[in-house]
């Protein structure tokens, strides 16, 4: 019986651990975030009410980063070698008032502790009466990167949406704008381009009631960036358009303020806040995605959760293998029987049937037909303490149900070790690239400064080389069988 | 990020109109620019509404209903717009606040008492493909939070349509009711979303049949935006909208 009930607990934890998924780590309670910016070698994002975080390495976030003036919900852009910041003056809300003002300023460097961290006067760039169908708070900046003009979209429920052109030098309105209205029903909108669509994003659903927000965000797009932006189905933004790109999940409920953070080519991240981290008193927290594209519209990818996989090649669909003898399951051909017999279910392979059969030391890897056998099966955990990335921890990679962990080594190819130790080798970097595939990175190889990734260098044969999104070689899928 | 504090909803309306004092509506969208408001003096309900004519008026190019019969505001006692619960509703607009209330077709200026309010109905047309409760309220100095609206339109149909749906979008909780028949029902906490929610398939009789909807909203832009679809989904153009 007490038997039973270990395994039970341990069948329970199993499960529990498949279907975490983890938050940034530190301290990442933010309301409201700015875009995440790099300056200086480090990330920043800004908040409502003058909060801001910072993070050496995208991955553990804590307070930080300084910004005046308070107000609500900031953007933060970089453009040349200055950082342009917005926010709303005010943002009381709908049972405020509605006299907005959208400030912008400039920073040299967002790093407080840096000589050259200082801001410009603040300047009003855009302005609502109180009266009229607009609020002017939440801003977001885009600079075009077809024409280099520099534009800010702004608004909230309090009727439209707005865009207004600002100086990309000065940071001040184009003399003589005037204001576009391009969505209603709203807010927290963000403007980005791709491939020749402006895409609007927003956050629609309640805002600030912790697990019972309803916050989601949507997008419409323009060819364009003055619109008229339409969802997926053909509705405009201005009669409440647009299409889903998070939604509440893992525990984390109400995703609101999208921002974009291009990291290089086929590896971006959106980020947001949540408004209720039930694994943190439901607090609001920072959240980053990574961000894929699919038929041309943004959707936000799942970060990976601790589970057992198979490790796919999108070059040829073989998958990721120790290096060992096949062994053979009981039976052979099981056709030409005869169709009277009883049949019953045969176990699958496992671990301890072909175990003692691998070597003990360092075993090779290669890549095969998935047959679903042990030396197929990897379980991918976060390693605690060992840092991260933007949006990501450093993982380990073992062989379900053992300890023998997939490392670089100093010739540049994929091994197994026996044991995991943490060292750096043995620590892999994930991220999932806009196509939905997914890019594994050593975060060290022994004796070398390059950033190489896991790599097809044949049908069955991995290598670690220099990642090329264009290329299926260097793009991997983690399946769940 | 936009709060909607329960708690100060009722202060909200107090704040609000003080911070109206001198300003007016000069101008709001009817294209894509807003000119930036002046003052308030004014305070009318136009350019958001007209007065309804007895012209020949169809749906918009996208078949939204522009011409409706809409009963000043009935204060209500609302917490929280969290409150829009299926059930809530059910309550809100089961209530009897005037006589004949789901069959009434009232005229202009016709007048309800609903406890100690007196209200009118007002025959108008929105400019815009959605209806702005919010600044009709507004426009006529009545309360513009925590409020109950009602509005009802006539379409003529020049043929039995069968595989109608009634779509519908609103700011704030509401109801719809097609001839009579609950058809959609709009709960929760919402924005209005063109084509939000739709009723399931619905006949259209040849000639008239009344649309009626009452929509109840706490802190927000209260408005709504009504059309019929065929059953390819396709907007319904060919109708005429009159108010008797």
């Amino acid at each position: 019986m007490k038997l039973i009930v270990k395994i039970s607990t341990i069948t329970l934890f199993s499960i529990w651990l498949a279907g975490t998924a983890i938050a940034q780590v530190g301290k990442p309670f933010i309301h409201d975030p700015s875009t995440i910016v790099e300056s200086d070698g480090k990330y920043f994002t800004f908040g409502t009410g003058g909060s801001g975080l910072m993070s050496e390495d995208g991955w553990t976030w804590n307070g930080g980063a300084v910004r005046p003036g308070g107000g609500a919900a900031p953007d933060v852009l970089k453009i040349g070698d200055r950082y342009l910041v917005v926010y709303g003056a005010t943002g009381g809300g709908l049972a405020g008032g509605h006299n907005g003002k959208i400030l912008a300023m400039w920073n040299k460097t967002l790093d407080p502790k840096s000589p050259d961290f200082k801001y410009s006067e603040a300047v009003v760039v855009a302005s609502s009466d109180g009266i009229e169908d607009n609020d002017s708070i939440d801003p977001g900046l885009l600079l075009d990167p077809t024409d280099g003009r520099l534009w800010l979209s702004y608004g909230t429920y309090w009727g439209y949406i707005r865009l207004v052109e600002l100086n990309p030098k000065t940071g001040k309105r184009v003399e003589g704008n005037k204001p576009l209205n391009i969505a209603i029903d709203c807010e927290a909108t963000d403007l980005i381009y791709r491939d020749g669509w402006y895409y609007l994003l927003g956050t629609h659903g309640t805002c600030c009631d912790g697990p019972n927000s309803t916050y989601n965000i949507v997008v419409g797009r323009s060819r364009k960036v003055t619109g008229p932006y339409f969802d997926n189905i053909g509705r405009e933004m201005l009669k409440g358009g647009g299409k889903l790109v998070v939604a509440a999940g893992d525990r984390l409920i109400g995703p609101g303020h999208f921002g974009r953070t291009v990291l290089e080519d086929g590896v971006e991240k959106m980020s947001c806040h949540y408004e209720a981290d039930l694994d943190q008193s439901a607090r609001s927290v920072l959240g980053i995605h990574p961000l894929l594209w699919k038929n041309g519209w943004p959707v936000a990818g799942d970060n990976l959760k601790e589970g057992t996989y198979e490790i796919e090649s999108e070059r040829r669909g073989y998958a990721l293998q120790l290096g060992v003898d096949f062994t053979r399951m009981p039976g052979g051909m099981r056709f030409n029987r005869n169709n009277d017999e009883p049949v019953k279910p045969v176990p699958s392979q496992a671990l301890a049937d072909v175990v003692k059969t691998w070597p003990t030391g360092n075993i090779g890897v290669n890549l095969s037909d998935y047959m679903f056998r042990p030396h197929q099966k990897w379980t991918i955990s976060p390693v605690a303490g060992a840092g991260g990335y933007l949006g990501g921890p450093y993982y380990k990679i073992v062989i379900t149900g053992t300890g023998r962990a997939l490392a670089a080594t100093q010739d540049a190819e994929p091994i197994t070790v026996p044991t995991f130790t943490g060292a750096p080798e043995q620590l892999w970097r994930i991220d999932q690239l806009t196509d939905g595939t997914y890019r594994i990175m050593p975060k060290e190889v022994p004796n070398s400064k390059e950033h190489l990734a896991l790599v097809s260098s044949g049908d069955s044969t991995p290598t670690l080389a220099t990642f090329d999104m264009n290329s299926d070689n260097s793009k991997w899928n983690l399946r769940v069988h | 990020m936009y709060i909607k504090r329960n708690a100060l909803l009722l202060a909200a309306g107090c704040v609000i109109f003080a911070a109206l004092r001198s300003q007016a509506q000069s101008a709001i969208s009817g294209g894509r620019v807003d000119k930036i408001t002046d003052n308030d003096t004014l305070r009318t309900i136009t350019p958001f509404f007209i007065p309804a004519t007895t012209s020949k008026k169809n749906p918009n190019s996208e078949g939204f209903i522009q011409r409706w019969l809409l009963l000043e505001p009935i204060n209500k006692s609302i917490r929280s717009n969290l409150v829009f619960t299926n059930s809530y509703l059910k309550t809100q607009f089961d209530t009897a606040y005037f006589p004949n209330q789901f069959t009434v077709i009232p005229k202009d200026r016709d007048k309800v008492k609903v406890g100690e309010q007196e209200l009118a109905w007002h025959a108008l047309e929105s400019p815009t493909f959605n209806v702005k409760l919010f600044r009709l309220a507004y426009g006529l100095k009545k309360h513009t939070y925590a409020v109950l609206f009602w509005a009802v339109t006539v379409v003529n149909s020049p043929r039995e349509i069968r595989n109608v749906r009634l779509a519908v979008g609103s700011n704030g909780g509401s109801t719809w009711w097609l001839n009579g028949k609950e058809t959609v029902i709009l709960d929760g906490d919402r924005r209005m979303v063109m084509d939000d929610c739709v009723s399931t398939r619905l006949m259209l009789n040849k000639g008239k049949n009344i649309i009626r909807g009452a929509l109840i909203n706490g802190p927000g832009l209260s408005d709504f935006c009504v059309r019929l679809l065929n059953e390819k989904g396709e907007p319904i153009k060919d109708l005429t909208v009159s108010l008797q």
